[in-house]
């Protein structure tokens, strides 16, 4: 596996609104928004809750542990700056907390398998700290639900 | 009698390509409307209403006034259909609804894409680009390949199950000459072998991107009537949006073509049942398999032992993508979703040449935009 820092490929594109989001990353949180009319979660980041159209939305640190509902392991990227990384696996991450984002799952001592635990693992993607998950091995799930 | 509300009248297509050089999407849609034109057998002054696909690079905005301007029409409707994959079923019945509510009464669908060298990378500034393109999931293949892993996860489905329906395009393929992979059938060993491209999918699973261009002429039952035979009737749709990008689906394993197909087979009071042809969009294997399933012609799991079980090809007991599908016809860009409509007009007029299915009644037109996102199924019927 390359140096993923040393990666030539494309950051996020920041908005005014997301701004938050990228700077906790960079710290090694992953902040997610809670509506405060509704109380449901949401991801990605909006200007109004998708469930009930409030615009009380607050950032929380969400708990950064997750089940992999998806992956895929990429031998031709569609973007050439990913190339020397192939092959390389992203994976659809289902948050405690309840939305989905998709993350890069990071080569661990298991493969991944759907259903699987995760947890957040900060990790320097193209020189920016990114919110990746790691698979929680088996032996160690401890108290995952 | 069932209620028809509008008449394909017309098609046109353009033979895929590969490549093309020094072309104008402008000019591949114009030669594909002036075949579909002249198979309707109309001058070009019927034509009042207008539907076109996005033009992403040559002409942003302001479409339907270049298209219009470009092909000398002046349409009393006019719009840009939107749907990916789904533009071209959706122009459809947006036509039908046009002309019933009394906008016009001939309406030119038509939808294409050049394949220039010089096309530019994407300037999207959207929710994927931020948040899916930094993690190196960039482009269509990955968001298929999560939808295919979830259906392989959860039903136990396998490579050979999926591998089947890409035989089976290629096989089809055989049969039309236009088609890019005609001359280069596919075992299902061959698409086992195919290289990972993003696993699970493998490179014989996934369209081929191509140069091509669609028409279609939409009218009124009455005009139609005035014209003569070759008619064939939109006798149903439906239309579902649910999510843009994979992370957001609501579902995995089954999408908003359920919803679209069980809205089109109420308004035509059939069923899938009673379909002599299945025209469904095949951007990737999964897509097919998924949507066999949420028609319910097979059970949710279902689609592996629906493929061994069955015979796909135009004498087959459930003709499926007569014309290869796109995974053997070729995808050429938006119009890839209008093909499924051509091909299902030149089958129910018993009109598909070196390939026409037997006894052609009714046909399922699906379509399908983004990542199983967007939806279109149409419900088509021959003239009585």
């Amino acid at each position: 596996m390359i140096d993923l820092a040393e990666l030539k490929v494309p950051g996020p594109t920041e908005t005014e609104l997301t701004k938050p989001f990228w700077a906790a990353a960079a710290e090694g949180r992953l902040l997610i928004q809670r509506c405060d009319d509704c109380g449901r979660t949401v991801f990605y980041p909006r200007e109004i809750c998708p469930h009930c159209w409030s615009a009380r939305l607050v950032w929380a640190d969400a708990s950064g542990r997750g089940r992999l509902k998806s992956f895929s392991t990429i031998h031709k990227p569609g973007h050439p700056g990913w190339q020397p990384a192939a092959p390389y696996t992203v994976g659809l991450v289902e948050l405690e907390e309840g939305p989905t984002m998709l993350s890069f799952i990071l080569q661990g001592t298991e493969a991944p398998r759907v259903g699987k635990a995760l947890v957040m693992q900060p990790t320097d993607i193209g020189g920016r700290v990114l919110p990746a998950f790691k698979i929680v091995n088996d032996s160690k799930k401890g108290d995952q639900s | 009698m069932i209620r028809s509300k509008a008449v394909l009248i017309g098609v046109g297509s353009l033979k895929p390509v590969r490549r093309t050089e020094g072309e104008t999407t402008l000019g591949m849609l114009a030669r594909a409307s002036a075949l579909a034109l002249s198979d309707a057998g109309l001058e070009k002054d019927a034509i009042d209403g207008l539907l076109v696909g996005p033009q992403v690079g040559e002409t942003p905005q302001h479409v339907p006034a270049t298209v219009s301007e470009y092909l000398g029409l002046q349409p009393n409707m006019s719009n840009v259909v939107d749907l990916g994959g789904a533009s071209g079923p959706g122009m459809i019945w947006r036509a039908a609804a046009a002309i019933d509510a009394g906008m016009c009464e001939t309406v030119l669908c038509v939808i294409g894409n050049h394949r220039n060298p010089e096309s530019p990378r994407s300037p999207n500034r959207n929710p994927i680009r931020e948040f899916d393109v930094p993690f190196g999931a960039s482009g269509a293949n990955i968001s298929y390949a999560l939808l295919k892993q979830a259906h392989m996860a959860r039903y136990g489905s396998t490579d050979e199950d999926f591998a089947l329906i890409a035989h089976w395009a290629r096989a089809n393929a055989q049969r039309n000459p236009n088609a890019i992979f005609h001359g280069q059938p596919a075992s299902v060993e061959d698409v086992l072998a195919s290289p990972l491209i993003a696993s699970p999918l493998r490179l014989f699973e996934i369209v081929m991107p191509v140069a091509g261009a669609e028409a279609v002429i939409v009218t009124s039952v009455a005009r139609a009537r005035s014209l003569g035979g070759r008619a064939v009737h939109l006798l149903g749709a439906g239309e579902k949006i649910t999510h843009r990008a994979v992370s957001q689906a609501p579902d995995l394993t089954s999408g908003p073509l359920k919803p679209s197909m069980a809205r089109a087979f109420a308004q035509s009071g059939l069923t899938v049942r009673d379909m002599s042809l299945l025209s469904l969009y095949d951007c990737y294997t999964i897509m097919v398999a998924t949507t066999l399933e949420d028609s319910g012609i097979c059970p949710p799991g279902g689609f592996g032992a629906f493929m061994r079980a069955h015979d796909f090809g135009p004498e087959g007991d459930w003709p499926l993508n007569t014309h290869g599908g796109q995974l053997g016809y070729g995808q050429p860009d938006l119009a890839g979703g209008m093909t499924h409509v051509t091909e299902a007009v030149r089958q129910l007029r018993g009109a598909a040449q070196g390939r026409q299915i037997r006894d052609p009644r009714f046909a399922l037109v699906t379509g399908n935009g983004a990542t199983m996102s967007e939806a279109v199924a149409l419900v088509l019927g021959a003239d009585a």
